[in-house]
């Protein structure tokens, strides 16, 4: 193996990879947790440019980096800063699983064909078909998007429908506007119906108020048969 | 004065150039990386940008909650009713060669991937932008100190 600059870029990327995540398991600030996530999704985007896989890239960064860091965001804001640790036993079973699985991994690396191997399984046989056949049967220069958008036209379908899915679900818990079906609550009896969920404290008076109004109800009448 | 003015006039400048990137990713996609996916993602951050600087209220008005809701079927719609309209033009299900059949250089598959690549970009931006509307509608805004 010949030293290439190339190689020492995909060294410092991995290196750089596994300090991030080694950072993220320590943090203890979600905020942090949360940005170190964007600039882990970041370096495999890079990584992922030096593996020439450019349209995998684009969405790493798009998604990874931009879109899933706000949503993390907007959710930490929903529960909590910080992570308390827990404290847990040292567990040597799951150790060993691990341990076990990250060895056979290694000893599988050497049955790996190597990086570009144009004989590879997954070059060979049905990518280099649609390599050829695009030239010919859509005239594209983005293999990819031929791929993906023709020749693989169903999976494409069924991918957009799970996103569609994902909106659908999270719309169906929390409302587009963060009031699924609104706001409504009855406490003593009376209907409240808003906009917009009240936050936290609100919604903890509410469930307090109740609970002394109901006694003072239930009070007043046994007061006015007395008297 | 408003201490995130710089950060305002900056994002004022940029967000229209993003949004303008997703459409470029979009419609160049037959020819370089890119497609319907990370265009929908792109113009998504577009207006979660705007959201971020200049609050939910305002992204509201530009990008309403009912158009995001509407897009997100319509997208799924358009990608399935071209499989359909295949299917009416005689051919199988997304078999775009039957948008134009006589053609030397599959413009029927071109108008097909167009239509698809549209679909896609219309869900993904859409249910991008509905998940953030659905977090972020539930947190009170806050004030700078919070963070």
């Amino acid at each position: 193996m010949h030293l290439s600059p190339v190689l020492f870029l995909n060294i410092g990327l991995m290196a750089m990879l596994i300090v991030v995540a080694i950072a993220v398991v320590r943090m203890r600030s979600l905020f942090a947790i949360v940005m170190l996530q964007g600039v882990y999704s970041l370096l495999s985007a890079v990584w992922f440019v030096s593996l020439d896989a450019v349209d995998v890239a684009f969405t790493e960064a798009a998604v990874g980096a931009g879109v899933s860091t706000v949503l993390m965001l907007g959710a930490m804001l929903l529960t909590d800063r910080d992570v308390k640790p827990i404290a847990t036993k040292q567990k040597l079973g799951p150790l060993l699983v691990v341990i076990v699985t990250g060895v056979a991994m290694f000893y599988a690396i050497g049955d790996m064909p190597a990086y570009g191997d144009g004989m590879s399984p997954a070059n060979a046989y049905i990518g280099a078909e649609y390599i050829e056949a695009t030239k010919r049967e859509i005239f594209l220069p983005n293999v990819v998007t031929a791929v993906l958008a023709s020749y693989r036209g169903y999976d494409t379908f069924g991918e957009t429908v799970v996103i569609f899915m994902a909106g659908l679900g999270v719309l169906l818990l929390l409302g587009l506007n963060g009031n699924a079906g609104q706001w409504r609550a009855k406490p003593n009896g009376r209907n409240i119906a808003k906009n917009v969920t009240p936050p936290r404290k609100h919604i903890e008076e509410a469930e307090e108020k109740p609970k002394v109004k109901k006694t003072r109800k239930a009070a007043k009448p046994r007061v006015r048969k007395k008297s | 004065m408003n201490p995130h003015v710089i950060l305002r006039v900056v994002a004022k400048m940029l967000i229209p150039l993003i949004a303008l990137f997703a459409f470029y990713v979009q419609f160049h996609g037959d020819f370089g990386p890119g497609g319907g996916f990370q265009a929908g993602v792109i113009f998504a951050s577009s207006i979660i940008l705007y959201a971020l600087i200049f609050g939910m209220a305002a992204a509201k008005k530009a990008m309403p909650p009912s158009w995001v809701r509407i897009g997100m079927s319509l997208g799924v719609l358009l990608y399935g009713g071209t499989g359909v309209a295949t299917w009416l033009l005689g051919g199988n299900f997304l078999d775009y060669t039957r948008f134009a059949p006589e053609s030397t250089h599959a413009a029927g598959q071109h108008w097909g991937i167009f239509s698809v690549e549209l679909g896609v970009l219309c869900t993904v931006a859409c249910a991008m932008l509905a998940i953030f509307y659905a977090f972020g509608s539930r947190v009170q805004d806050l004030s700078d100190e919070d963070w």
